[in-house]
């Protein structure tokens, strides 16, 4: 299986072969869906979402490219790995829905979703560490939730001064001491993930 | 004992609650965390969402930093407490050791900054595996002054410690026992608890909160139902979303729960008789006080054994008590 996998890798002529081209790491199997059902039994945001995991391999399969990218499912993942423990087939669905994140992101097809925050969100999360080389939640929080939920904003500017009130949160981000040497490998890392995508490997 | 130790963002602030237990505890087991000089984030569940090389690149850097650092002893061991940490760094090393290219461009990667990581060469591990499998149930035993007798327990794992198990895990994914038999060493009374390894939500509290309380709610509800006075946890992220979003909760759908959600390094340091403050108690949203204040110096009674029915009774049960 991994050696037709690892052809398939080469050159994605079909939707699948893009999404598992666009996991790296181990195999991720996504060939070998039996379509049992067990991921969407297990899934705890499965009533949440447009497609069960199983449903969205099965549109994997059939080329629906547009549709997969388009549905709620990758973004209601709450990365559990309930499923990918169950799984008979061993397929890497948790790592397989953060493929599609990322294609949807790359082909602009996540606005329609009911999930349109969630890539600002993580966007947001690592503009911050890109900078800082630190995650820095204040930062995070206002500028996103200002932007989503103007008035949800209200109700976590309390959340976020219980926080402050408690010591649970920096006023002022830290900045690491070798951030332009993170800078300069995370720099090289996107490089080398734009290029390999052309031809179908790496990210 | 010496390990090297990743604290990552949360336990900086948000979780400072967790790091300073943590050390407490490990100075009484004479445990050494040489903590990894200018670790970076890990990224969360965030960096991959968006770009993947890159995201393990910067997994990676902790990993080099680690890797270099001679004096971790214990065969290069990293103890990362928060388990979002401690899944981004077991998966990088998983998958760069499962595929050469993806350690290659890794590496190219490091590279640029003047580093590089050998796949494997350092182990991951979550804390709560060094205080139960390395030190032991029976070391920790030995170190209990203050037994936490009378105080019941939800014991509550989430899923990132358990699943997917990458490396060494030893953990059922599905119903782990571990942190269950560690409390009783403290003299806790620990209650079934069927969802200890489902899911807080993770990141849902800030995208989709309906999602995120509806998941919340469900552990809340649980803990109640078998009279838990305190969850205890191992990861900053359930903490924040449990205890943060707990108000939340009550508000959303008309409930009253006060239930603290503790780290499990709290515990262990009361029941080492360390300070409370010294454990960061007193930084959480819903108040541990009422619940502590239910321990008890003497073990609670075991339950007096029924009579046995006399031998010519019918056998019907026995209705007579509490009636
Ligand atoms: S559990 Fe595995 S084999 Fe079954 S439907 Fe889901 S992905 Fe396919
Ligand atoms: S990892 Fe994602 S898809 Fe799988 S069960 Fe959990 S939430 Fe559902």
């Amino acid at each position: 299986m991994s050696a037709q996998s690892s052809a398939s890798r080469a050159s994605p002529s079909s939707f699948i072969d893009e999404v598992i081209a666009a996991t790296p790491g181990s195999d991720p199997h996504l060939d070998l869906c039996v379509q049992c059902g067990t991921c969407g039994g297990s899934c705890p945001s499965g009533p949440d979402m447009e497609h069960t995991p199983r449903q969205l391999f099965a549109m994997i399969n059939a080329g629906m490219k547009e549709d997969v990218l388009r549905s709620n499912t990758p973004w209601y993942c709450v990365s559990c790995y309930y499923c990918m423990v169950r799984c008979p087939q061993d397929v890497h669905i948790t790592d397989i829905m953060y493929s599609l994140k990322r294609m949807a992101i790359k082909e602009g097809m996540f606005q329609e979703s009911t999930a349109a925050d969630a890539p600002d969100f993580s966007e947001t999360f690592i503009d911050f560490v890109e900078q800082y080389g630190r995650s820095f939640e204040l930062g995070l929080a206002t500028r996103y939730h200002l932007k989503h939920h103007p008035l949800g904003a209200v109700k976590m500017a309390g959340f976020g001064l219980g926080m402050l009130l408690r010591g649970r949160m920096d006023l002022t981000p830290t900045k690491i001491e070798g951030i332009a040497q993170l800078k300069t490998i995370l720099a090289r890392a996107k490089e080398l993930g734009a290029d390999s995508s052309k031809n179908g490997g790496g990210q | 004992m010496k390990y090297g130790y990743y604290p990552g963002c949360s336990l900086e602030r948000n979780a400072i609650a967790y790091h300073r237990s943590a050390m407490a505890v490990a100075d009484a087991l004479d445990i050494e965390f040489v903590e990894v000089d200018d670790w970076n984030c890990c990224g969360a569940t965030e960096y991959i969402s968006i770009d993947a090389l890159p995201a393990y690149a910067l997994v990676a850097r902790n990993l080099a930093l680690a890797s270099q650092q001679k004096q971790n002893g214990n065969g290069n061991q990293l103890v990362a407490p928060c388990s979002a940490c401690y899944l981004n760094l077991q998966k990088t090393n998983h998958y760069m050791a499962d595929s050469p290219e993806l350690a290659q461009q890794v590496n190219t990667a490091l590279q640029a900054g003047g580093l590089n990581y050998d796949p494997g060469s350092v182990r991951v591990r979550h804390l709560l595996d060094i205080l139960t499998q390395d030190v032991g149930y029976d070391a920790v035993a030995e170190k209990v002054t203050k037994p936490l007798y009378n105080l019941r327990i939800a014991p509550y794992y989430g899923c990132l410690i358990v699943r997917p198990g990458f490396d060494d895990t030893y953990h059922n994914p599905e119903y782990p026992t571990c942190l269950d038999e560690l409390m009783r060493k403290l003299g806790a009374t620990v209650v079934d608890y069927p969802v200890k390894t489902h899911c807080c939500g993770g990141h849902m509290t800030q995208i989709s909160e309906p999602v995120a309380l509806d998941l919340i709610r469900r552990l809340l509800k649980n803990a109640a139902d078998y009279q838990a006075d305190a969850i205890v946890t191992l990861c900053p992220m359930c903490q924040l979303n449990l205890d943060g979003y707990q108000e939340a909760v009550n508000k959303h759908f008309g409930t009253n729960y006060q239930i603290p959600i503790l780290y499990f390094t709290q515990l262990m340091g009361l029941a080492f008789g360390i300070k409370p403050k010294k454990l960061g108690f007193g930084k959480e949203f819903v108040d541990a006080r009422p619940a502590l204040a239910k321990i008890e110096a003497e073990p609670p009674k075991k339950p007096k054994k029924r009579k046995r029915p006399p031998k010519e009774a019918l056998p019907m049960p026995n209705l007579t008590e509490g009636m």
